[in-house]
């Protein structure tokens, strides 16, 4: 039997791989997906809550699910600006590893 | 009786003064004229006030806050106030007179005129005064106006220093005065002199009280008197003009320390400490001051320590609990002293602002009514028989005989120091050959000038005698005269006289020389050297808490703080983009931790 604990654990998993993608990888393609890693994560888990929070009358709770489409869209905004700021940077720099872009600094 | 009679006295000068400074101050001889005609209203009104007992003013209100501090703006009329007034305008009026003569050509003709006009507004104030905020207020503007007088002649350097000394020098005495005001409100409640004495008993109750308040009254007196340890200003002052030193010397400014003391005489007599502390300042400025006088060379100077010395006798008086023989002594004062300054004067302008004794001589036949009016003076201020000085000071020894025999010996030894000093003036100055080619070439004054020397020669011989000072004053009747008194006093003049023209006749320079009296005795070497070391310390400790406490921990602990902090919070922004995500990270999970399980 799969509960919601199995459907948040993997979740869980899913968004720590993300996270430390984002933290230890150098390229900013991989950060960007880790990214995207970490924001189906947090549908997965959304997701697992609408199929458990079942009403009395036997329907899911499709608020989560509601939230889950906006995060998709959200996410699909991001990717197109991000990938155009990424080309942008590429074209600036000749690089896209992150320790290359330190001018954030005092 | 009411009269607006005061009102008009004391307003007079203060329209001539504003009269001169708003319209006419480019119209010199007018400026002098209004001047001179609105301080014979003064005299003319005064004489009136005097001739008539009973007098009294509306009086208008001041200041009004109830039970807790009243200052009405009233006068005072009665024996004192009237014979102070006649003698101060009279003077007054004499010196102005003269004024037009010394002052004929003089570029501030209209700025000394109305300095005087405003001079003698606040004298008038003064005597006029019913309490002491009124009294305070006059008082600050005879020393404010003195200090325009005195610096008349402000592009000499000498001239303004002396102001701002007069000025400095009274400032100090004057805080004494007015922290002896706020004390003798503070436990009556009261500023005005007629309410307070029925409410002396409050003061009396607390003798050490009213001992500082006392004292610190009598602060004011010897700032305006010029007495120990506050004297140096007055021979400084001689830089002004001459009439000004007769102003100031003798009727005015400095007798209204006395007059003030003898005012208030019923709160200072109720604490026989602070009246010996009086009588001694008086007894040791007298003698410190006779001392002085008998080594100076410059004329005007002889006479300012010899008001310092007469005013000490004035003291001893207030200090001995007499009123009236305070005020004699200042009435006969007046007016020898005024003579001799105005002789001074006569005699300075005719040698073309010579002032060094040394330097003139013989002017006995160039000055002839200059020096019989001279003599005259100096026989009243040592006190030759028949002349006013006499009778005004024979009081005063008596008085000091009868109560304290220390002061009176002191007193009888300053005496004969009058007469050394000012024979060996007269000797110097009026006999011998000339000694300048100015002596020699030295003309008589003209009628404006020597009009009120001869005025003020009869004053000066008929002042002391019963007859003519009863009028006036309630002279202490001479009780069983004691015979020793004038006998030792006439021994004493006459030892002093004799022994200066035995020392000075036909001399052309100074015979003896004492440096310690010369330089009067170091005191205003002792002040500058107080001055600077106290100035010093003071400068030092403000030079350590503006270096050390403002400059190196307000202002500088400030920035550096601030630039130290910025430093430390520089070091997070490393600029790895990924150690932001992680701090981002740690933030939120720190939130959520906060949020969600605290």
């Amino acid at each position: 039997m799969v509960t919601l604990g199995h459907y948040l654990i993997v979740s869980g998993i899913l968004f720590a791989i993300g996270f430390a993608g984002v933290m230890l990888r150098r390229s900013l393609i991989i950060i960007f997906m880790s990214l995207e890693l970490m924001l189906n994560a947090a549908n997965l888990s959304l997701v697992a809550f609408s199929r458990f929070h079942v009403q009395p009358s036997g329907v899911p709770d499709y608020n989560a699910q509601v939230f889950v489409f906006f995060i998709i869209t959200v996410g699909a905004a991001e990717v197109a600006v991000g990938l155009a700021i990424i080309v942008a940077l590429f074209r600036a720099r000749q690089t896209t590893h992150v320790e290359d872009i330190n001018t954030l600094k005092f | 009786m009411k009269s607006a009679l005061p009102w008009y006295a004391l307003l007079l000068p203060l329209v001539s003064a504003g009269a001169i400074t708003l319209f006419t101050r480019r119209l010199k001889t007018l400026s002098s004229l209004i001047s001179v005609a609105a301080v014979l209203g003064s005299f003319v009104c005064s004489c009136l006030i005097f001739g008539q007992k009973g007098l009294s003013a509306p009086e208008l209100k001041w200041i009004d806050f109830g039970t807790v501090f009243t200052v009405p703006f009233g006068f005072v009329l009665d024996d004192l106030s009237r014979m102070m007034l006649v003698l101060v305008s009279g003077i007054g009026a004499l010196i102005h007179i003269y004024s037009l003569g010394y002052m004929r050509d003089d570029e501030g003709k209209s700025r000394y005129f109305a300095a005087l006009s405003l001079f003698m507004f606040a004298m008038l104030g003064i005597v006029l005064a019913n309490n002491f905020v009124m009294l305070f207020i006059f008082w600050e503007l005879v020393a404010f106006t003195s200090y325009v007088l005195i610096g008349h002649w402000f592009e000499r350097d000498a001239a303004a220093d002396a102001a701002n000394k007069a000025f400095f020098t009274n400032r100090i005495g004057d805080f004494g005065f007015m922290l002896g005001i706020l004390l003798v409100w503070m436990s009556t409640r009261s500023v005005v002199f007629a309410d307070i004495a029925p409410r002396l008993s409050i003061l009396t109750s607390h003798p050490a009280f009213l001992t500082i308040a006392a004292l610190l009254i009598f602060c004011g007196a010897v700032g305006k008197s010029a007495q120990f340890p506050l004297h140096v200003w007055l021979p400084d002052a001689m830089e002004g003009p001459t009439p000004i030193s007769a102003l100031i010397h003798a009727a005015t400014m400095v007798a209204a320390g006395v007059y003030m003391l003898v005012r208030v005489g019923f709160i200072i007599q109720a604490s026989p400490s602070a009246l010996l502390v009086i009588a001694w300042i008086g007894t040791i400025s007298a003698l410190l001051a006779a001392l002085i006088a008998t080594q100076q060379s410059d004329i005007k100077r002889i006479l300012a320590y010899s008001t310092i010395s007469q005013l000490g006798y004035m003291m001893i008086a207030v200090g001995l609990a007499s009123n009236e023989a305070a005020i004699f002594h200042l009435f006969t004062h007046a007016f020898f002293k005024a003579l001799l300054f105005l002789g001074a004067g006569s005699i300075i302008i005719m040698l073309r602002h010579e002032q060094n004794i040394w330097k003139m001589g013989g002017l006995a036949r160039h000055l002839p009514i200059t020096f019989l009016t001279f003599v005259v003076g100096a026989l009243a201020l040592i006190g030759f028989p028949l002349f006013s000085g006499f009778f005004s000071k024979d009081t005063i020894l008596a008085l000091a005989y009868d109560h304290n025999m220390p002061i009176f010996v002191v007193a009888l030894f300053t005496a004969f120091l009058t007469a050394f000093y000012i024979l060996r003036l007269v000797v110097v100055v009026f006999f011998a050959k000339p000694r300048s080619d100015a002596a020699r070439a030295s003309d008589e004054s003209p009628l404006v000038m020597t009009g009120p020397l001869i005025v003020l020669a009869l004053l000066a011989w008929l002042g002391g005698y019963g007859f003519f000072a009863r009028h006036f004053l309630a002279i202490p009747h001479e009780k069983e005269l004691l015979l020793i008194v004038p006998v030792l006093a006439i021994t004493a003049m006459i030892l002093g006289a004799g022994l200066a023209i035995a020392l000075y006749r036909n001399r052309t320079s100074e015979p003896i020389e004492v440096d310690l009296l010369r330089r009067l005795f170091y005191i205003d070497e002792f002040y500058r050297w107080l001055l600077d070391w106290t100035q010093e310390l003071l400068a030092s400790i403000s030079a350590f808490f503006d270096r050390w406490i403002i400059d190196a921990g307000a202002v500088r602990g400030v920035s550096g703080g601030t630039w130290g902090i910025g430093a430390l919070l520089r070091l997070i922004q490393m600029g790895n983009l990924q150690a932001y995500a992680f701090l981002f990270g740690l933030g939120i999970v720190a939130l959520i931790y906060f949020a969600v399980f605290r």
